[in-house]
């Protein structure tokens, strides 16, 4: 056990987290959950988002067992390991800017980069575009990093800050399990305080248990083997080190061969399920999302099995995720299966400036 | 060259603890660097990309969040 253990900190963990999830993340589209997204980190808080009632597009509330698992899973590990140490201080209010425009940019191509991988694994054709766009993100945020960015150094902080994330994930649990209805609508029928969708794709949904223990195992793994979907990409570019891009592989072919296997592997570009086929805008909001995780340090992913370590900066930038899961339905932002939506471009825009604008000025302080 | 060089890479996001030490082994033939880290992901990181760079890692712990990477070559 405890060689399995270290061989998850080798060079072999990425490895095998990708093989993991490569394998789990169909069973779960087999089990129940939406087509291509056996895991997505923005399409699932986003269905939190509505569940807790942050937008009321019906068809996407659920609170989805795979976050709660993830980072409860990075929690256990970090424990286990000795690698339990909250902190925070790092420009938390720009975290919290740039979660919500990863959110924006990835829920205007209807997924976060793990989804992208899962969909191009799927033989959805659309996420080729949507990778091209998370890839020149990436780009743009090294030519910041190389300028000088840095949203500035974390400081330990108390561990009451580092339990705050794990006691709210428990939290989201309960409440998907009482799925209280205190409130009364118009007609007087019970609703609320958490809505969950009745159909679309926030009725799709493994079992529960079956969907949290996947995302227990899937935060253990991660949080030992750094395994992190942006910084395959950028490390290979900026550090010319292929260590987490060998993951991605990883993930992309057993996904692949998983589907074949299933009967999921469905290519094209048409009818792709929960994806459109607006190429320009699948490449944009990736390129804003690219950016953005650049710019906060990595994947959605890395941020939630970060904040189930104590990062409270990683949690903020989840909290920025969540808000503005509920904002891009409310606001119009978030693309449907149809195409772009109002204001899906102009939000892609306005983030990009603003992302652009905090890696020009964004530099460590000097004390 | 003359004083060791040491970067205190404490606190910082990835992947700015390893950009720097690559930045700073770059600007070296042979010779010594010292990098401070705070967390075992970094640690991990910096020693990669130095031996990548083949450069040889000691670690020396002081504690759990004052760990010194000497890189020689």
């Amino acid at each position: 056990m405890s060689s399995i253990l270290r061989l998850l900190t080798s060079r072999w963990g990425p490895i095998i987290t990708g093989v993991v999830i490569g394998i789990l993340a169909p069973v779960l589209v087999r089990l129940g959950n939406p087509g291509n997204m056996g895991v997505c980190m923005a399409c699932f808080t986003r269905d939190i988002a509505g569940a807790l009632g942050l937008h009321n597009t019906s068809v996407v509330q659920y609170i989805r067992p795979e976050i709660i698992g993830g980072l409860l899973g990075a929690f256990t590990a970090a424990l286990l390991f000795r690698e339990f140490k909250p902190r925070t201080g790092s420009a938390p209010l720009v975290r919290f800017l740039l979660g919500m425009f990863a959110m924006f940019g990835a829920l205007v191509f209807l997924g976060c980069p793990w989804r992208a991988y899962l969909r191009l694994a799927g033989g959805d054709w659309n996420a080729i575009l949507g990778i091209c766009g998370l890839v020149v993100g990436i780009g743009l945020g090294i030519v910041f990093l190389r300028m000088g960015f840095s949203l500035g150094r974390n400081r330990p902080a108390p561990k009451t800050l580092g339990w705050i994330m794990p006691a709210f994930m428990i939290l989201l649990l309960v409440l998907l399990l009482v799925e209280p209805q205190f409130g009364r609508d118009a007609s007087g029928n019970p609703t609320g305080p958490i809505f969950l969708s009745e159909s679309g794709p926030g009725a799709m949904y493994a079992p529960i248990a079956v969907a949290l223990v996947v995302g227990l195992a899937v935060g253990f793994l991660a949080q030992r083997s750094r395994f992190c979907t942006i910084g395959a990409i950028r490390d290979m570019i900026l550090l010319r080190d292929n260590h987490l891009l060998n993951g991605i592989l990883a993930l992309i072919a057993t996904a692949f061969i998983t589907n074949l296997i299933l009967g999921q592997f469905n290519s094209g570009f048409e009818g792709q399920p929960v994806a459109h086929t607006d190429g320009l805008w699948n490449f944009g909001g990736m390129v804003l999302a690219g950016l953005a995780f650049t710019l906060a340090g990595g994947c959605p992913g890395r941020q939630l099995f970060l904040a189930g370590e104590g990062d409270g900066d990683a949690a903020m930038f989840f909290a920025g995720m969540l808000v503005a899961g509920g904002f891009a339905h409310t606001f119009s932002i978030a693309s449907s299966p149809s195409g772009v939506v109002a204001f899906g471009p102009a939000a892609v825009i306005v983030g990009l400036v603003i992302c652009i604008i905090i890696g020009l000025t964004m530099r460590e302080a000097k004390t | 060259m003359g004083e060791l060089d040491i970067i205190d890479a404490r606190g910082l996001s990835c992947p700015q603890p390893a950009m720097l030490a690559r930045q700073a082994l770059q600007k070296l033939t042979e010779g010594s660097l010292e990098l401070i880290v705070d967390n075992s992901t970094a640690r991990e990181n910096v020693s990669r990309i130095a031996k990548n760079l083949g450069w040889e890692i000691s670690v020396d712990e002081r504690s759990e969040d004052d760990v010194h990477l000497l890189i020689r070559k």
